[in-house]
């Protein structure tokens, strides 16, 4: 089959990597044999191929290896630095372990507070009843000098509910009222025990 | 250090372009996975020249080239845990070195610089139209120890578009296959094709008038008629 030029052009590729079937093949020798056209441009073709795949063709400089080969053992090397950054951050957990260990010493706990007022309202009666008054952020015994304003009771419980704390100046009465009632509770517990062991 | 290494770096350590046994890579990449990381030097070894060539060919800069042939060489090291094994070690390396290297130029704005006659700037449509008839015989590749025709082809393998020159020196100057290629760049295989025909042909015709030589020898055609038509 006679071809035209610019089918030539189009498979001339395909040919010189021999990607063509062999009708076509045999069609592109017949037509380069009567084209000189066609034959220059298969010729050129054919040589811009060799000549660039020459290895001759791109060198690579000769310092491009040895420079290369230097940095890669450095990047080879991180490997190693990272058991070090392993031990490392043992050690440092260790140090914060034993840190934790020393501070949980007597010697650094924080200690009791000594007045018992410090520590408000832990040990009233949370069913006692107190004065609020609204005015006020405290509650306090029934009868204590601090109280001003309009007042109202409730339980401990409540007061402390809703925000109250107890007054510092009457808490240590209610906390000894609080203890008088349970000991004189307790002399009427003994005495009626006495009485009903005497019948 | 294996025994091909040794054997290697007690010759001078020169590169040498001549690839591993496929199941020798695989069993290097092994053990480089699992521990054993100076064994990555014998691995990419036979990839130096690629990678350095591929650079260059992107980059058209000698310092520039071996500065990201590098680069690329050591992310891949650094990454080499996301290479599947799907494709061969060196047509991923290759494709690293692209993206690198592409990187680079979107950085230095080397776009902006383009020459305004570089070839085949449009798009891959229309078929290419040889201009010059030179009867370009048989060239001796002999050659090519000069320099001046080394020079010649570099100016004319910068002058390609950048589509067609990474095309045409990943099949014809590092020797991958159409399928390789075409892994490595990112486009099917018959973009592959497409590229390379016009590649050479423009590579064909803008030698021609040196290599050629028809500024003496030009070819006589009938007055009155027009070529390929």
């Amino acid at each position: 089959m006679d071809l035209k030029c610019e089918e030539v052009w189009r498979e001339i590729s395909n040919y010189i990597d021999g990607e063509v079937q062999a009708r076509l093949r045999a069609d592109i020798d017949h037509h380069v044999t009567v084209c000189k056209k066609c034959a220059a441009v298969l010729a050129g073709t054919r040589n811009v191929v060799q000549l660039y795949g020459d290895v001759r063709m791109f060198e690579i400089p000769a310092e491009f290896s040895p420079a290369l080969h230097r940095r890669l053992l450095l990047q080879a090397r991180p490997e190693r630095g990272a058991a070090y950054t392993w031990i490392l951050s043992l050690a440092g957990a260790g140090l914060a372990a034993a840190a934790m260990i020393v501070f949980s010493l007597p010697r650094f706990a924080v200690p009791a507070l000594r007045a018992p007022m410090s520590e408000p309202a832990l040990r009233a009666p949370v069913a006692n009843l107190v004065v609020v008054s609204d005015d006020g952020k405290t509650f306090h015994v029934p009868g204590c000098t601090f109280i001003h304003g309009k007042s109202r009771m409730m339980p401990v419980e409540e007061a402390m509910r809703e925000g109250y704390n107890p007054c510092i100046r009457c808490e240590a009465e209610l906390i000894r009222r609080l203890e008088k009632n349970r000991a004189s509770s307790q002399l009427r517990r003994s005495e009626r025990d006495e009485l009903d062991s005497g019948d | 250090m294996s025994s091909q290494a040794k054997a290697r770096s007690e010759s001078g350590g020169a590169p040498s372009s001549e690839l591993l046994p496929l199941a020798y890579e695989r069993e290097l990449l092994e053990r480089i996975r699992r521990g054993e990381r100076e064994l990555f030097a014998e691995l990419v070894r036979p990839y130096e020249r690629r990678v350095y060539v591929t650079a260059y060919a992107i980059l058209q800069n000698e310092a520039d080239a071996k500065e990201v042939a590098q680069e690329a060489i050591l992310k891949a090291f650094a990454h080499l845990r996301q290479f599947r094994g799907e494709s061969r070690f060196g047509t991923w390396l290759t494709r690293v070195t692209i993206n690198e290297a592409r990187m680079r130029r979107r950085k230095e704005h080397r776009e902006i610089m383009k020459p305004f006659n570089e070839l085949g700037s449009e798009d891959d449509e229309g078929q290419l139209v040889p201009q010059d008839f030179a009867d370009w015989r048989e060239i001796p590749s002999e050659t090519l120890e000069r320099k001046e025709v080394r020079d010649l082809l570099v100016k004319a393998l910068a002058s390609l578009a950048e589509k067609y020159r990474e095309v045409f020196v990943l099949r014809d100057i590092q020797h991958l296959s159409i399928e390789e290629t075409a892994e490595a760049i990112g486009i099917t295989p018959g973009t592959v094709k497409t590229r390379l025909l016009r590649a050479r042909l423009m590579l064909r015709e803008s030698l021609a008038p040196g290599l050629g030589g028809n500024w003496s020898r030009p070819l006589v055609f009938e007055k009155g008629t027009k070529p390929w038509t």
